[in-house]
């Protein structure tokens, strides 16, 4: 018996040797793994144009329905995204959204983007409704805010150029 | 049976008409071949090519005409040397046709490689998207990679306006010219057309204002690709995003199907509204067609400026109340005036509504003082004798048959009425019409009566006195002949309206008419499927004002009353004059419409409505309604069809619905609890009112598989229009369909001798109104104050084209265009875009010395 316990006291006294593995959350933080997914962003283009066209498919692939997308039709003199279409109004309310991560799957311009923030604490149920403006990336250095006003007839194509699977 | 073929289609036999297409006898068997430019509603043109298949035609000797057998005995069949047009060949005896082989196959896959050459892949974005016929076609048919390089699409327009209402995406465009065919083939609008040749071909306006068309946006339901959107929808919604309710169009009496698609909305404040309008198939009403105000006029609905809670007089201002201090007050102080009270409806309220409204009078306030604010039409009795008798259908109409259109213009008033009536006369249906002046349904007409201003009743009493006689040669009289071509005709309809003429001309006219289609006693025209009269009345609802007995000499079912009440007129006097004390309007506006002046000596005055109008500006209580949309109900068209409309959105404010803050008026002067559901009200009328005995809202819910195929599955076939799972009504039988009707008594009318020019309004389809103006897309397209006359009569008042002239009518001042006009019959002033005037009158009018004043679009 005294050899189990001696046995048992070698395992904890090698691990007082140790350094330790807790973090100091918050004010150390682990790097995410690179397939985390996190709150979503909205992802801009370098000229600061809005990726996101408001074609709604993030929210009917959503199975949790967390996702609401409303559009408006641009034009060049106030211009949100390239092409017709954008979403005058996008929501998601992040106590429904499971991170699936299906969003970004449905997205044919790849704007919505699940990053790497997993802060998300609310104290009701309003704020955890994350809206465009919420959710929308900081203009890229060089680029315009949106609206933007625009020469006519240069971003006339709402899907951009993607090379063909290979 | 030699009118049927027998053709197999993929080994399965179809026994069809003959004269059906091979697309057309494959979708009966649910063999979908697939279409673009094909619709079933419009003639073949074979130009998308999408529907090639094999098809086999029994071989000949050419000596004989003998089948040839192979050897084991079969026919043998030849299948020509290439693929053919299913939407183009019409089936013969003993055809094969062969859809799932592998040429077929192949022609499928090229079509649709060679039309997304220059569609755009602009999916997510395009409207269509989701419910459009390309898109499923190419999932279900399309190769799924394209030989040909992308960077070649032809990069055109993707936003044209064609008007305000309809916008187009050449771009999209994939030609079929589905648009192009019903504008000009269903509804005789050719405002648009193709331009240029080749991969440069492209739709074009030719009409201004653009697409200048009552009925384009069912272009935008037929179009199979998203070319064209409705401004009222454009970017508003993914189809699958929403979620449809069944209704009935408020608009007009012919009750067009209709479905609300809604959405919750975040500018709305997360409420769920109305996104589009779209038809419903119904092939007895409006097969699968709407007007473009059935389409576009709905706004009203979700307007701001509804009102949200009942409102009481206090201290000279209307405040809010809560709904019993209301209710309590109108109902202490309907009963205190029980003596001198009286009650005016609008005829568009539901059937539960206004039953409910005349019982409060009837039962609970004991007076028979109740009537229609609006009376512009006569003659409901007489249709409850002579009306389209039941298990009609317009559509049924054709060659051997007779329509008679009287005083009406179709096309302004009832436009699915015109298209019927219309379609019917392309089948070979006699289509009289006799108006004062040249409508559109004139180009259809076979005979066209234009009788002169004042003669219009003593025109139909000679018709009614010819069409009595027997002619055995033709008469070149045009009144005999039309008499004549009536009279022997297997079915007749007739329809009559309002134009120019006094309600009590109107009864008398319809008087005539009933006469009319009781001349051929026996095997009359009455009774019998597709004969009988069809009132244009001015609203969706006045049929069932009618037979609700919101009437002062009728109750419910048209049991005449003892003691007949006040008439609307009499209303009026009585409110100037003091005998009244105590007036309720619901839904209705006859301060607004120019019918009551003021609040007169009323004591109390109690306005049921959905906005502020002016009548509601004076009244002491304010009450806050819901739209249809908003809540259950059943309308009666002028077909006599009762039909079903389901709540669609979340009430406005704290608004109720009308028949329960009737019924709650009603309990508080002692009528019993009241009926909770609209359906239960329902069911009491079904018990009092003889006509709609056996009718329930399951029964009015009831649907049958109708001909052609639409929505859902079948969206590539008869477009976006929604198929019928709601109900499709039921018609109520008139008297003579069970028994014999007496011919009417027709007291002879004075003929008026009318000197100078006469003045009738005539009727527009968008004239403003409490409702339409709450839809901004409509509004450059509102009627606005015109005056029409012939160029001699303009000459005489000093006027020409495009003048501005102010024009005094019961003195009331219109600021007016001036088009001049030669259709328009010498001696006669048409005025439209104002509100409705009865009868012929006579006007000042006099030439504006403005500046040439350009209508500006505000």
């Amino acid at each position: 018996m005294i050899t189990e316990i001696l046995k048992g006291m070698f395992t904890t006294f090698k691990h007082l040797l140790q350094p330790p593995v807790t973090i100091q959350y918050p004010e150390v933080k682990r790097p995410v793994r690179y397939r985390f997914k996190g709150r979503h962003e909205l992802k801009r283009y370098d000229n600061g144009l809005e990726k996101c066209i408001g074609c709604a498919l993030c929210a009917a692939a959503c199975p949790a329905d967390a996702i609401f997308v409303e559009a408006a039709e641009n034009t060049d003199d106030e211009r949100y995204s390239p092409g017709e279409r954008y979403a005058r109004v996008y929501e998601i309310n992040m106590l429904r959204c499971i991170f699936c991560g299906f969003c970004e799957d449905a997205c044919p311009t790849e704007a919505i983007v699940l990053e790497d923030n997993y802060e998300l604490s609310f104290y009701d149920r309003a704020s955890a409704i994350y809206t465009k403006e919420m959710l929308l990336v900081p203009v890229p250095p060089g680029g315009q805010p949106t609206p933007q006003k625009v020469e006519p007839g240069k971003y006339d194509r709402a899907i951009p150029e993607m090379e063909d699977p290979k | 049976m030699s009118d049927l073929v027998t053709v197999t289609i993929d080994g399965v036999e179809v026994t069809v008409p003959q004269g059906t297409l091979v697309v057309d006898a494959a979708k009966m068997i649910d063999n979908d071949i697939p279409v673009f430019c094909y619709h079933p509603k419009l003639k073949p043109v074979g130009m998308c090519r999408m529907c090639l298949v094999e098809i086999g035609v029994p071989m000949r000797d050419r000596a004989t005409g003998e089948v040839l057998r192979n050897e084991d005995g079969s026919v043998r069949l030849n299948f020509g040397r290439g693929l053919q047009t299913a939407c183009t060949v019409v089936v013969s005896d003993g055809m094969v046709v062969r859809t799932a082989t592998q040429p077929v196959k192949d022609a499928r896959e090229a079509v649709i490689e060679f039309l997304l050459t220059s569609h755009p892949l602009d999916c997510p974005i395009c409207d269509k998207g989701g419910e459009c016929p390309l898109q499923n076609l190419t999932m279900r048919y399309g190769r799924g990679e394209s030989r040909f390089d992308f960077s070649n699409k032809i990069l055109l327009d993707k936003h044209v306006p064609l008007g305000e209402l309809i916008y187009l995406d050449r771009q999209r465009c994939i030609q079929c010219a589905r648009c192009i065919r019903f504008q000009d083939e269903v509804v005789d609008d050719p405002v648009i057309d193709f331009h240029n040749r080749g991969r440069r071909l492209e739709i074009v306006t030719l009409s201004e204002p653009g697409f200048d068309s009552y009925w384009s946006g069912n272009t935008t339901d037929i179009c199979p690709v998203g070319a064209l959107t409705t401004a009222d929808f454009r970017f508003g919604a993914r189809p699958w995003e929403l979620t449809s309710v069944a209704s009935v169009c408020t608009h007009c009496p012919v009750g067009c199907n209709t479905t609300l698609d809604t959405r919750r909305e975040a500018i709305a404040g997360g409420r769920s509204v109305i996104k589009r309008v779209m038809p419903r198939q119904n092939e007895w009403v409006n097969e699968i067609w709407i007007c473009d105000k059935g389409r576009f006029v709905h706004h009203y609905a979700d307007a701001p400026t509804r009102l949200k809670q009942p409102l009481v007089r206090k201290n000279g201002q209307l405040v809010e109340a809560s709904w019993d201090e209301a209710l309590d007050l109108v109902a202490g102080k309907l009963q205190q005036h029980k003596t001198a009270v009286a009650g005016l409806a609008g005829d568009r309220l539901s059937n539960e509504d206004l039953y409910l409204f005349q019982k409060l009078f009837r039962e609970g306030l004991g007076s028979n003082n109740i009537d229609l604010a609006n009376r512009r039409l006569a003659g409901g009795d007489v249709v409850a004798q002579v009306g389209l008798a039941s298990g009609s259908n317009l559509k049924e109409l054709g060659a051997g048959d007779a329509v008679l259109v009287v005083a009406t213009d179709l096309h302004e008033e009832a436009p699915v009425w015109w298209l019927r009536v219309k379609q019917a006369a392309e089948r070979g249906a006699v289509v009289v019409v006799a108006n004062l002046r040249p409508t559109r349904l004139d180009k259809f007409a076979t005979h066209r009566l234009h009788y002169a201003p004042g003669e219009a009743l003593s025109t139909i009493r000679q018709l009614v006195n010819l069409a009595k006689v027997e002619m055995e040669t033709a008469d070149s009289d045009p009144l005999a002949a039309a008499a004549d071509a009536l009279i022997k005709a297997k079915n007749m309809v007739v329809f009559y309206g309002s134009e120019g003429l006094t309600y009590e001309e109107t009864d008398a006219l319809a008087r005539l008419l009933a006469n009319l289609l009781l001349v051929k006693n026996g095997e009359g025209h009455v009774g019998r499927p597709n004969n009988g009269l069809i009132p244009v009345w001015p609203h969706s609802n006045t049929q069932g004002a009618w037979d609700m007995g919101v009437h002062p000499a009728f109750a419910p079912g048209y049991k005449p009353v003892s003691e007949p009440g006040l008439r609307a007129t009499d209303i009026y006097a009585g409110v100037a004059d003091g005998s009244l004390k105590a007036l309720f309007v619901i839904g209705a506006d006859p301060v607004g419409d120019g019918l009551m002046a003021d609040r007169g000596q009323l004591d109390f005055l109690v306005v049921q409505e959905l906005f502020m109008t002016k009548t509601a500006e004076l009244a002491d209580v304010v009450l806050p309604a819901q739209s249809w949309a908003e809540r259950e109900g059943t309308f009666t068209t002028g077909e006599r069809r009762v039909q079903r409309y389901y709540m669609a959105i979340p009430p406005i404010g704290d608004s109720r619905p009308d028949w329960q803050i009737l019924a709650q008026i009603n309990e508080r002067v002692g009528l019993g609890k009241p009926a909770f559901a609209a359906s239960l009200v329902f069911n009491e009328i079904a018990k009092v009112v003889p006509q709609y005995k056996g009718m329930d809202y399951r029964s009015l819910a009831r649907v049958e598989k109708q001909w052609p195929d639409v929505g859902g599955e079948d969206l590539y076939y008869g477009g976006t229009a929604h198929e019928n799972r709601s109900g499709l009504g039921q018609q109520w039988a008139c008297v003579a369909e069970s028994a014999t009707v007496e011919r009417f008594d027709v007291a002879e009318q004075p003929v008026i001798a009318r000197d100078g020019l006469q003045l009738v309004r005539v009727a527009a389809l968008y004239t403003s109104g409490t409702l339409i103006e709450q839809s901004p897309v409509l509004h450059h397209r509102m009627a606005r104050p015109t005056i029409q006359l012939a160029h001699a009569d303009a000459t005489a008042l000093g006027l020409a084209d495009d003048d501005r002239a102010e024009v005094t009518v019961n003195s009331v001042t219109y600021e007016t265009a001036v088009r001049v006009n030669e259709q328009v019959p010498a001696g006669l002033v048409l005025l439209s875009g104002v509100p409705y005037i009865a009868g012929l009158t006579t006007a000042q009018i006099r030439k504006l010395e403005t500046a040439v004043a350009q209508p500006t679009g505000d």
